[in-house]
């Protein structure tokens, strides 16, 4: 396991919010945390724990206050924001709990949008589009907007969206938080497929239980250090 | 991003809210169009005012007589047309006219610039009577330079012929309207008859030369009807000063050779003048073009449209805060989405480009409409003025990329406000 790629790569990653003020807070108290090619992990723990703020920094939404952080060999500490950008867009799939697709835009612009901004021609980005829906699953439904979707379906496409520029990492937040049970179902075992058959890193942050025994490994946060990290029994997609 | 993309995108989030993007349009609709139509109704007048000095003839030198400042007031005045005061105006009298002998020795003195010279002595006006017919003229005797000086041509028979001319001869020119009246438009038979001629208390006869087209002059107002329009007639000028019993005039027009420059010629012609009026005591030479009138006028004119044009300007300022104010609220709708374009890669240049499209979608859209309906409503009002409608096409061209220059104006704050969102609190936003 230790000589598979690192895709993820943090050491002593500290996060302080209102620094130098009485109410300055330690959001994270020196995580150190690697993911590596291929893993399926989960972050787990209760609402405050830093889980939220350990997603951003891993997604470089956000920078760490102290700590080193390496994504897929790139080091995001010296990165510009515009690099950041950039990284966002090659390196991270966000898979959001609200699914935070563009309103009144069809399903195939969505999943467009990050090779859009990748600068990738039209035709191309057209035709990868196409393939992700038809491999999430929603080829029937690619000219329809978000309006039009439900929630199961919405995921969906926020998931082929994550898939757009192959990224090294998907990072999905809560993504079945607003989903019921079977249709929750229908988005993990989407998930494991992605894992097993495309052999994608994938962290998930969840505060569900069952949901975390599915992974690989387990993270545990609590108040903003990693208190637990042990194996998932996994799951096979049927 | 491609603009392409940018321009998709920003007209569909305006398609989604049709009524706002409309409210938001309508005050860049407004200003440009009052702009516009102000331009319109200006290029229109200026247009028109040069048509109207142009038949008047730019290339005509106006040379009068008028009474000489007071010593001891010494204070000369600017502008060209002076006044008497009231009850000192003096008429120029006999003695005070100019000569034929002066207008012959100013021909000779300037044989390349001056084409012609026109001078009228006017008559009484009257009727000219054949049976129980009448058409109201107004006589006047005119040299020959006259018909030149007011681009006059005839439609039947002749001018005055050098006989006529030197026999003080009873020939007359007439318009086609008189001959409506008294020959139901007959120009054949009208050339040659000997008609009576009523000028106050003369009664003459006069024999009808030639017929010219009646214009309306650009200065005849009120409604006459055909029948008792007065037009003029033309005698020969030794004729009509036989019947004003007067050998010179107060005034004339010279016709300036092409190519001459008409401000300086003026001020030759009045000095040379003035020489003949030095031991004058009452009176000076006063000269003036058309054209050099022209030039201020026409610049007064465009001073006066630029300056409503601005005013006009300040809707368009009000509509671009409008503008700015809809991106502000469109931003903070969508600061999701933007959280989420940022989290998927757009870079802030991205982000602000979108914006800045949308504003100028805006404004090129509200722009674009506003042209039209200006300049509809430029050319009505043209219209109703009786003008020719003249659409400024600089004054388009100007009014679109002012309302692009709006939208990238009143567009640049909300967008730069959204290219800097910070993307966590972005997504987080409710």
């Amino acid at each position: 396991m230790e000589d598979r790629r690192r895709m993820i790569e943090m050491t002593g990653i500290v996060k302080k919010y209102f620094i130098d003020t009485p109410n300055e807070i330690s959001a994270l108290r020196g995580v150190d945390l690697t993911v590596y090619e291929g893993e399926f992990l989960a972050v787990v723990g209760a609402s405050g724990s830093g889980k939220s703020t350990l997603m951003n920094i891993i997604g470089t939404l956000d920078r760490p206050t102290e700590g080193q952080y390496t994504l897929d060999g790139v080091d995001t500490n010296a990165a510009k924001d515009t690099e950041l950008s950039n990284i966002r867009n090659q390196k991270v799939g966000f898979v959001f709990q609200t699914y935070n697709l563009i309103a009144r835009t069809s399903a195939l612009m969505n999943v467009e949008l990050p090779m859009l901004y990748a600068g990738m021609s039209r035709k191309e980005r057209n035709e990868r589009a196409e393939e992700l829906l038809r491999m999430v699953g929603m080829e029937d439904r690619m000219k329809h907007r978000p309006e039009e979707l439900s929630g199961g379906q919405k995921q969906r496409v926020a998931i082929a969206r994550a898939m757009g520029n192959d990224p090294s990492i998907i990072l999905a937040d809560e993504p079945t938080g607003a989903l019921d049970s079977s249709t929750g179902r229908m988005v993990m075992d989407l998930f494991h497929r992605l894992h097993q058959e495309k052999g994608k890193t994938i962290v998930l942050i969840t505060h569900s239980p069952e949901l975390a025994e599915e992974t690989e490994r387990i993270i545990t946060l609590k108040d903003g250090a990693v208190i637990s990290e042990r194996e998932g029994i996994g799951h096979a997609v049927v | 991003m491609l603009l392409y993309e940018n321009i998709r995108l920003a007209l569909s989030s305006l398609r989604a809210n049709k009524m706002r993007a409309f409210l938001t349009m309508l005050g860049i609709i407004i200003g440009i169009s009052s702009v516009i139509a102000i331009m319109t109704v200006g290029a229109s007048m200026e247009s028109s005012l040069t048509d109207t000095m142009g038949s008047l003839g730019a290339t005509n030198i106006t040379v009068s007589l008028q009474e000489k400042e007071e010593e001891e007031e010494g204070e000369s005045v600017e502008m060209g047309m002076r006044f008497g005061g009231p009850g000192r105006m003096r008429t120029p009298s006999e003695e005070d006219y100019f000569t034929d002998e002066m207008l012959r020795e100013y021909c000779d003195y300037y044989p390349d610039a001056v084409e012609a010279i026109s001078v009228q002595e006017s008559l009484n006006s009257g009727q000219l009577l054949v049976d129980k017919l009448y058409a109201n003229v107004s006589p006047s005797g005119v040299s020959d330079g006259f018909f030149l000086a007011n681009d006059l041509e005839l439609k039947a028979g002749r001018y005055f012929s050098d006989h006529e001319i030197e026999n003080h001869s009873m020939a007359a020119i007439i318009s086609d309207k008189a001959v409506n009246n008294l020959f139901q438009g007959d120009e054949e038979q009208a050339i040659g008859s000997t008609v009576s001629l009523v000028s106050g208390d003369k009664y003459l006869t006069v024999t009808i030369v030639g017929v010219y087209e009646y214009e309306q002059s650009a200065y005849s107002f009120g409604n006459t009807s055909e029948k008792d329009l007065t037009t003029d007639l033309y005698l020969p000028l030794p004729t009509a000063r036989d019947l004003n019993h007067t050998s010179g005039t107060s005034s004339f027009t010279v016709v300036m050779a092409p190519g001459m420059d008409a401000d300086s010629f003026v001020s030759s012609t009045e000095q040379f003048f003035n020489v003949y009026y030095r031991n004058n005591r009452n009176f000076e030479v006063y000269a003036f073009s058309m054209s050099s009138m022209l030039d201020s006028l026409t610049s007064m004119m465009g001073t006066i449209t630029t300056g409503i044009a601005l005013i006009a300007g300040i809707a368009l300022l009000v509509g671009g805060i409008g503008v700015m104010n809809i991106m502000l609220v469109s931003i903070t709708e969508r600061t999701r989405e933007i959280g989420t374009r940022k989290a998927i890669g757009a870079p802030n240049s991205a982000i602000r480009m979108q914006f800045l499209v949308e504003a100028m979608v805006i404004c090129l859209i509200g722009g674009i409409i506003g042209v039209i309906l200006g300049t509809v409503l430029g050319m009505i009002a043209a219209k109703v003025l009786d003008m020719p409608a003249t659409p400024s096409v600089s004054s388009i061209l100007i009014s679109l990329g002012f309302s692009m220059a709006v939208g990238i104006f009143f567009g640049y704050y909300p967008a730069n406000k959204a290219a800097k969102m910070d993307p966590i609190d972005a997504l987080r936003y409710e």
